[in-house]
């Protein structure tokens, strides 16, 4: 027991000690740290598949095939990252991709487009899925719609506009030019898949590089901070589902080049996986922290995974039940690190 | 034991009153020894990823008396109340409570053991009435039926003697003001009859005739028995209602035990900080009379806040806002800053009026406000430091959008290391750092920006003595360099001592208006209560 009850402690702390510790930690909760873990999975995951299914999983076609199926779904991802670090939501993607798809390829598009140039079936694309996501914007930041509901609605009203406009007719693509330039390879990569590299770059780049970048986090982190900062909060808010919707367009003019087709049902269900990528790669869904890196590999594991089972034969619902796994198990592997370092 | 206790009196001449508060017991050979004390906390440790918050702190705490802790933003009082209370885990280092070892893996089994906490952080429920939060965790029930008209009535009951009969019990707590949650707070921690009970800077938000009733309660229930641990920056209210003070200083006990009373203020900073204070308050600067009015506000009136609002600012003028917390004066910031609509009245920045209600006009014009509320209001909590200062300056790290990371990081690492933010580096995440140090940071960010018209709410709340001194500095150099500053604050002595010119505003209206120097603390406090006291 101390006799003595003045303790005076040495002037100066242990901080290189404190350094040390905190140097590994940072490390191991830095995003090349969280992106370990989903390094680990994909490779996991492909070592299942060469045992599985051997020289049919590794052959230099199978996995171009399953890069081209994660390009379109990754554009999407991409841009859900945005909206999803910004605190918001989108529900609609599916339907935006499916309405700029078939309105991209009816008649009248693909006869102006023969008479000019084949770039107007991806400006209208772009043009349908922008505004889609203008609305959706306008609706949540200017008109205070929830979110959750606001692009609930949204893709009900696109879905049923995409089927009045194609009479659920699936469109079929016949545009000199259009088949050609997306069909073709640079050095040997398909061009989805070098959009898709290019997305993502520019993705990460405006997301930690930009101005704009850093008032997502700070819109997603906290929305009445960021707007007693001088943020104008509705206009960021209305800019991101934009640049969603813009997202969404480009994957449509993609999914038109892979399948020659616009139709009521292009991109089912892609919500569901685009929010999945999103949050196993790391980005917080309630806003402020996000990650492109590691949505380019949630969407990566994802493809990869329905590729190796459609390899093996399996059933759908089997993808189905093993992708509910892999999220639970990545969401909670996450936070492990997350506390870990300390955030 | 006995041995020791007299070590602690001889060593610092501590009061016969400690004695006779202490419980003295006759053990069965009949010699006298004093019993454990209620809390005895040996060789704590408590470690966070990169930092380490406690490395060995003493401290005990006797049954019916005041203990306070006092230690620089950072040194861990709260951490190691957290840990007291059950929310934290110590990684080293006993607490012994009544003499036996004790684990309290959560709040709950401290709760039962008898130690309630009021966190320096709000811990209430929004969107659960005040009577849903008094009672959480430990609900008043049949059979698992809530009982709630009687849990209504003791809430009100417990409000009424804290001097808050106008807080309704059915109220969302998400509704109230700061204050009226802290006092919420205070009646939840009143609710669990404890025989211990920690208060984490709860003066804070008070206004001082509220901390008067406060320290009523705490006289009633150390009369009682109930010992009391006690943080706060404030001397004068250490010396008012403190028995012993116990100083933490980078995590660990400097000084424990020491008469609250009788050990000097030099020697207490001396103790926190290492060095010595000179002058709390920077010289003021006389403002040139034909200094140019930067800020003019002319009527301004808002629904339910305030009405008749004149105000005018001029450059390198720094005007303090006395008032009683809810008496309007940070609903007139607010309103001139746009974020609260106006139903009334203009508001001029260098001869340009603005638009009513909005933020973005206030902000192109060059203004700047610091909220009050540091965690709805000003922080991105998961967010970098470096980040939360820049956020409303971006626009001048950015070349055609792109930012300078660099420059970013240098420039708040500049402002950090003048405010003392501990632990330093701007890599760190904001929620890590203590309440005052996130204050620095939501303060760095307006004092990074280069504003026309700095409005700060509430600038130090929280924050140390050694570092206020800084920020005061800081808010002066600003003024030198034409900025028109308006400072709201709870502290009398601080809208003094800081302040040119100070308006004193009482229910919605400016009651007063004049030089700083030309009146003192107690007619301020006389106009500020004015009708109120009764
Ligand atoms: N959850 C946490 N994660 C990481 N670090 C933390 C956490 N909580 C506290 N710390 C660190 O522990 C140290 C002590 O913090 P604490 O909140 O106890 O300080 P304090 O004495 O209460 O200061 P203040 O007067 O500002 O309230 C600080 O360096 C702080 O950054
Ligand atoms: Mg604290």
């Amino acid at each position: 027991m101390s006799e003595d009850t003045v303790v005076t402690a040495p002037d100066r702390p242990a901080t290189e000690k404190n350094d040390a510790r905190r140097g590994i930690s940072a490390l191991l909760g830095s995003a090349a740290g969280r992106n370990t873990g989903l390094v680990v999975a994909l490779v996991l995951l492909c070592l299942a598949g060469v045992v599985t299914a051997g020289d049919r999983f590794a052959d230099l076609d199978n996995v171009l095939t399953i890069l081209r199926l994660a390009a379109v779904i990754g554009v999407v991802s991409v841009g859900m990252t945005f909206v999803i670090t910004g605190g918001g939501i989108d529900l609609s993607v599916g339907a935006i991709v499916a309405l700029s798809s078939v309105w991209a390829t009816t008649l009248a598009t693909q006869g102006i487009a023969n008479s000019t140039h084949w770039i107007v079936v991806v400006f209208t694309a772009l043009a349908v899925g922008g505004a889609c996501g203008l609305v959706n914007g306008v609706l949540i930041a200017y008109g205070r719609v929830v979110a959750f509901i606001a692009t609930l609605a949204s893709l009900a009203a696109a879905r049923g506009l995409a089927e009045i406009i194609s009479n659920r007719r699936t469109q079929i693509l016949d545009v000199r030019g259009f088949t050609a330039f997306f069909d073709a390879s640079v050095l040997g990569v398909p061009v989805l898949v070098v959009i898709f590299a290019v997305v993502a770059a520019a993705g990460w780049v405006l997301l930690n590089r930009t101005t704009f970048g850093r008032r997502t986090f700070a819109v997603g982190g906290n929305p009445e901070a960021a707007r007693l900062a001088g943020i104008d909060v509705r206009r960021h808010t209305a800019l991101l589902y934009t640049l969603l919707g813009l997202c969404c367009g480009l994957a449509a003019v993609m999914l038109i080049a892979r399948t020659t087709t616009g139709s009521a049902t292009h991109g089912g269900l892609y919500e569901l996986d685009a929010i999945a990528a999103v949050v196993i790669g790391g980005t917080l869904l309630s806003g402020g922290r996000g990650t492109i890196a590691g949505t380019v590999f949630g969407v990566l594991i994802f493809t990869t995974l329905s590729n190796v089972f459609t390899l093996n034969n399996l059933s759908i619902s089997a993808q189905a039940v093993a992708k509910g796994a892999i999220i639970v198990v990545a969401v909670l592997l996450q936070q492990r690190l997350a506390r870990r370092s300390g955030t | 034991m006995a041995q020791r206790l007299l070590a602690h009196g001889g060593l610092n001449g501590e009061l016969a009153g400690a004695w006779s508060r202490a419980r003295v017991l006759v053990d069965g050979s009949g010699r006298m020894t004093v019993a454990a004390p209620l809390l005895e906390v040996r060789g704590l440790v408590k470690r966070f990823p990169g930092v380490v918050a406690l490395q060995g702190v003493d401290f005990d705490v006797r049954a019916g008396e005041v203990h306070c802790l006092l230690g620089q933003n950072g040194a861990g009082k709260s951490t190691l109340i957290k840990v007291l209370s059950g929310a934290h885990r110590p990684d080293e280092g006993e607490i012994r409570w009544q003499g036996e070892i004790a684990e309290f893996g959560n709040p709950t089994a401290a709760m039962r053991s008898g130690v309630a906490a009021m966190y320096q952080e709000l811990d209430l429920v929004a969107g659960l009435s005040v009577a849903d939060n008094v009672f959480l965790g430990h609900e008043l029930s049949t059979m698992g039926f809530t009982r709630r008209a009687e849990a209504r009535r003791r809430t009100r009951a417990l409000l009424d003697r804290l001097g808050h009969r106008d807080i309704p019990p059915d109220r969302d707590v998400g509704r109230l003001s700061v204050a009226h949650q802290q006092v919420v707070s205070m009646a939840r921690a009143l609710s669990l009859d404890s025989k211990l009970l920690i208060m984490d800077e709860p003066s804070a938000v008070l206004d001082p005739d509220e901390v008067r009733v406060l320290f009523g309660v705490i006289r009633e229930l150390t009369a009682q028995g109930v010992a009391v641990v006690y943080i706060s920056h404030r001397m004068a209210e250490i010396r008012e209602i403190g028995d012993r003070v116990t100083v933490l200083k980078d995590g660990r006990t400097v000084a424990a035990g020491l008469p609250a009373r009788e050990v000097r203020t030099s020697e207490l900073i001396g103790l926190m900080t290492g060095r010595v204070l000179e002058n709390v308050f920077p010289q003021r600067v006389p403002v040139a009379q034909e200094a140019a009015e930067v800020l003019v506000v002319r009527g301004l009136a808002a629904d339910g806040g305030f009405s008749g609002v004149d105000l005018t600012v001029r450059a390198g003028e720094v005007v303090g806002l006395a008032g009683l917390v809810g008496s309007g004066r940070s609903e007139i910031l607010e309103t001139v800053y746009g974020a609260r609509k106006a139903t009334d009245g203009t508001v001029e920045v260098d001869g340009r009026r603005l638009r009513r209600g909005s933020v973005g006009a206030a902000v192109r014009a060059g203004m700047g406000l610091c909220p009050e509320e540091r965690k709805s209001q000003g922080l991105l909590l998961d967010q970098a430091v470096y980040r939360n200062i820049t956020v409303s300056s971006l626009s001048s790290f950015a070349r055609f959008g792109f930012l300078d990371d660099r420059a970013e990081r240098t420039r708040s690492n500049r402002l950090t290391e003048a405010l003392d933010v501990r632990p330093p580096g701007v890599d760190r995440v904001v929620r890590g750092l203590s309440g005052g140090n996130q204050q620095k940071v939501v303060l760095a960010r307006w004092l990074l920006r280069e504003c026309r018209v700095l409005l700060l709410d509430e600038p130090t709340r929280g924050v140390d003595v050694g570092a206020r001194s800084e920020i005061y500095e800081l808010i002066r150099d600003l003024a030198a360099r034409g900025v028109a500053v308006v400072v709201v604050s709870s502290d009398v002595e601080e809208v003094l001592g800081l302040a040119d010119r100070v308006l004193v505003v009482r229910e919605g209206q400016v009651v007063h208006s004049g030089p700083a120097d030309e009146i003192d603390e107690s007619r301020v406090l006389d106009l500020v209560m004015e009708g109120h006291a009764a």
